[in-house]
């Protein structure tokens, strides 16, 4: 039984944990890298058995079954029964922004203010917080990490788990906007009367309207000024509006998060208006896009959800939040599935598990945390599928990764092969037998 | 509209109530058994007759009256035991005293919550149903059965033994020290409390004991020579707490950081306190061989750490160090979320640090009804022991296996099969909704729900 551990225990050391104190991880590997032997998820061009997958730096270079392709100087890793999968994508975290939530100096994700369209993910986010290791030797290779809190909390980014800035971890720093869409729903607390409710949300929506013209007309008056600026006073810049600029050309997706029956009809009926036509929608949360998966489907608006919570409405059948992701697919949905967490974000395959478990399917729900979001997201040409010329964000995996029971052996982030080691099982090698001696 | 569904639930209830405590039976054959004290029987069937398992075996018979449920291809496992929940508490912190061992869950059960069901679908029998984490040494805890449907009583686990919930670390420095400005503040106050308070008790036990002699030689007197004693007072406080120190009382110790575990057993070994578990104990993994040597009991998170400082310098492997150290540690929720799916939980003890399959059954089965001295009566499929078992569709620990059916006494508290598709598939705008992830994506964690009232009183 110890022996077991103590197997884990030196491959950990072997993998160069010998480190300094300070130091989190040792060093990757990177370079010409070969994975032979596995069954190879593709996900976009099917499941490759006895496959051979080969990295030539940030990129694949190979897939398939050809083992001709690897050459003498390539790092072989013999990976006989173990499976290969994309890196997993983590839609919606704060992954980065906060160390420790209790703690309100380390919580950089809620700026004040009510509009916030130029607050950059980006900015705050941490390279060296400690919950980074923990969520990527998981297999979660990269996250959308946002901001949070009143009616446009600024943008989310998204970001590779390995790198030592974030310049070198953003694939997208501003990857979508963050709107809580305003709820017209009266509840415990807030509006109690549905009149109140409804006074409320017509106030915050004209106040989003508003900022919308704005940000139009700013962008027009920039456009035309940028095309050419001779005779032309020059604008004053401001850095709100500047921010709203591609988001509303339809560049930047304007991300939702709305999450009743009627707030999501509500937002579906505001984002079919013509001066909405141009944005780029994505709801987030959408607990009960179940009750409205159709009209979801019919506006062409894909989903960010999870499953990982409990019955939002006391009626509500207890496999509910488990099964929202596949009533969602299944009425035409694109659905990519999130955590909605922080440090926790490793339990992202437990979602897409449970997922998959009631309705979607492991297939899907492999999608759902692999090229869906990349879609959504528009970096599907570099991420979310095992093809030659895409970003190297993959991971090898004892079984099906949605399984707990299941190791993940070795991620991949950018062709990095990188140390599996986090806190958490650096501190399970510090104290596993504490009191032992060196031999 | 509302009223009336008030009106209709109100005597569902009552009707339910009515056939409360009703002791089911039922044979289940040829599945897979999850004993978890005797191994895995392949094939095997299990005879429940009025609440109590009868019989383990192979093509056992079912008496005449007794219905059978086919489990081929199917699991059956023990009920899972949850050792630390505020499932269906009415309040959870008594908040203005950092010692208040008089109060009791006993009187702070809701009987109705829905959460109840919820919990018997993730195979979930019983709870351990906890005062927060507000007081150094809080009120006492309740082990329940999830008879869903029944009264507050009649919820109650029968012979289960008393517990108490201590609390060390910010939660209560927080509370008193920062928020009201009274001691503690510090982890070297919250010692103080502890030992302050057991040296008031021991003194007013004697105080007591004297004065009660006294009493019962004045009232014998007949002859009126002595003098009638000064009373002393009852004082329930004092009482608990000597019923803890006679070992009456089980103490479940919220705790986190390895110092104040250590401090806790130096406190209890002063004062001869055996058989307490810590809860949460995040830091446990490190001092696992003190806690071992003093044979403490843990009840941990599977995975939860960094959302406050004192969970920082934490790792989701404590759960194998700690049983490779040779502690019996459980996996607990604490949250109405994880207890749907502590199977699930149990399993990331696999995930992290390759602890057996066998070992984490144990940690939602018998090891909490250990810590919750109740394990002669139920954590695994033994003849003799109550009949709190579920059947899952395939292994219990693998994301895919869902609980197709859940008994407590022998009795079916939950059916996949016989739950509605939606109770009420139209949305009333008006009908409450939770608060959880509303209109917002990202939820965070700042707090364990052992604080989930106590902030929102002391901003008041």
């Amino acid at each position: 039984m110890k022996s077991k551990k103590w197997n884990i225990v030196l491959a950990l050391l072997l993998m160069g944990t010998f480190t300094v104190q300070a130091q989190i991880t040792g060093k990757p590997n990177f370079g010409k890298i070969a994975i032979i032997d596995a069954t190879i998820h593709t996900v976009t061009e099917g499941t490759i058995q006895n496959g051979v997958i080969t990295l030539d730096g940030e990129k694949i270079e190979y897939v398939g079954t050809d083992r001709s392709k690897v050459g003498d100087d390539y790092t072989v890793i013999e990976a006989t029964g173990k499976h290969v999968f994309p890196g997993f994508m983590d839609s919606g975290t704060s992954l980065g922004l906060v160390e420790v939530n209790a703690v309100p100096v380390t919580v950089d994700n809620r700026e004040v203010g009510n509009v916030n369209p130029n607050m950059l993910a980006f900015t705050a986010f941490n390279p060296h917080s400690a919950s980074i290791p923990v969520t990527r030797v998981s297999g979660v290779t990269h996250v959308i990490t946002a901001p949070q809190g009143g009616l446009v909390s600024g943008q989310a980014a998204l970001m590779d788990l390995w790198g030592y800035s974030p310049d070198s971890m953003a694939i997208d720093a501003t990857a979508g906007m963050v709107l809580n869409w305003p709820s017209a729903q009266s509840r415990g607390w807030g509006p109690r009367n549905p009149e109140q409710a409804e006074k409320r949300y017509k106030e915050a929506v004209r106040n989003l309207d508003k900022w919308l013209d704005n940000a139009r007309f700013y962008d027009q008056m920039m456009n035309e000024f940028e095309a050419d600026p001779s005779g032309k006073t020059k604008p004053e810049k401001n850095q709100q509006l500047q921010a709203m600029r591609t988001l509303v050309q339809g560049e930047t997706p304007l991300i939702i998060a709305v999450s009743s029956e009627k707030d999501i009809l509500n937002a579906i009926e505001w984002s079919s208006h013509e001066d909405n036509s141009s944005l780029n929608i994505v709801f987030a949360g959408v607990e009960e896009g179940w009750r409205v998966a159709e009209k979801i489907a019919e506006a062409g608006i894909p989903c960010l959800v999870s499953t990982l919570y409990t019955p939002v409405r006391s009626y509500d059948h207890i496999h509910r939040p488990y099964e929202n992701p596949a009533a969602l697919m299944k009425a035409g949905v694109k659905v990519a599935i999130m955590t909605g967490e922080v440090e926790n974000v490793r339990n992202l395959p437990f979602n897409a598990g449970y997922a998959a478990a009631y309705g979607m399917g492991t297939e899907e729900a492999i999608k759902a945390v692999t090229i869906n979001p990349a879609e959504i997201f528009g970096v599907s040409d570099r991420l979310g599928s095992l093809e030659i010329g895409k970003q190297a964000n993959l991971f090898i995996s004892s079984g099906d990764p949605f399984e707990p029971l299941s190791q993940i052996e070795q991620v991949f982030i950018k062709g990095y092969q990188i140390p599996m080691d986090s806190r958490h099982t650096q501190l399970f090698e510090e104290f596993l037998d504490r009191d032992a001696t060196q031999e | 509209m509302k009223n009336t569904l008030t009106t209709l639930l109100i005597l569902a209830v009552f009707s339910i109530a009515t056939i409360a405590q009703e002791k089911g039976s039922v044979l289940i054959q040829n599945a897979t058994l999850m004993t978890i004290t005797d191994g895995i029987i392949e094939n095997g069937d299990v005879l429940i007759v009025d609440g109590v398992i009868t019989a383990i075996g192979v093509d056992l018979s079912a008496p005449s009256g007794v219905s059978v449920v086919d489990g081929t291809g199917k699991y059956v496992m023990p009920g899972i035991i949850d050792a630390h929940s505020h499932l269906n508490t009415v309040s959870t912190n008594e908040s203005r005293n950092p010692v208040t061992a008089e109060v009791t869950m006993e009187e702070s059960i809701n009987p109705n919550s829905v959460s109840i069901y919820r919990a018997l679908a993730g195979g979930v029998t019983s709870i351990h149903l906890m005062h927060g984490s507000a007081n150094v040494i809080g009120g006492q805890g309740e082990t329940l059965k999830l008879r869903y449907g029944v009264t507050q009583d009649e919820m109650r686990f029968d012979d289960a033994k008393r517990t108490i919930k201590f609390a060390l670390g910010e939660n209560p420095t927080r509370v008193h020290g920062q928020g009201n400005g009274i001691q503690p503040r510090t982890r070297m106050g919250v010692e103080q409390i502890i030992r302050s308070h057991f040296d008031e008790a021991l003194d007013y036990k004697i105080k007591r004991e004297a004065y009660l002699a006294a009493k019962e030689a004045y009232e014998g007197d007949r002859r009126g020579r002595t003098a009638p004693p000064v009373p002393v007072a009852k004082n329930l406080r004092y009482d608990v707490l000597n019923d803890i120190i006679d070992g009456e009382i089980l103490v479940h110790c919220h705790s986190y950081r390895a110092d104040e575990i250590l401090m806790l057993m130096r406190v209890f070994n002063d004062y001869g306190i055996k058989n307490y578990t810590f809860q949460h104990a995040n830091e446990a993994f490190k001092v696992a061989p003190e806690i071992a040597k003093n044979g403490a009991y843990t009840s941990v998170f599977a995975d939860w750490w960094a959302y406050k400082f004192e969970v920082y310098y934490s790792t989701a492997y404590n759960a194998t160090i700690l049983n490779e150290n040779g502690v019996t540690n459980s996996i607990n929720s604490d949250s109405n979320e994880l207890i749907r799916h502590l199977n699930h939980e149990a399993a990331k003890t696999v995930r992290y640090g390759e602890t057996s399959e066998a070992d984490a059954l144990k940690m939602i089965t018998i090891n909490p009804a250990k810590q919750l001295g109740i394990d002669e009566m139920v954590g695994s499929l033994e003849i003799g022991k109550q009949g709190d078992v579920a059947i899952w569709s395939g292994h219990p620990l693998s994301i895919y296996s869902k609980v197709e059916h859940t008994y407590v006494d022998g009795k079916k508290y939950f059916d996949l099969y016989m739950d509605p598709v939606d109770m009420r598939i139209a949305v009333d705008s008006e009908d409450s909704y939770t608060e959880a992830g509303f209109n917002t994506f990202i939820q965070g964690r700042e707090e364990d729900s052992c604080m989930s009232d106590v902030f929102e009183l002391i901003q008041q």
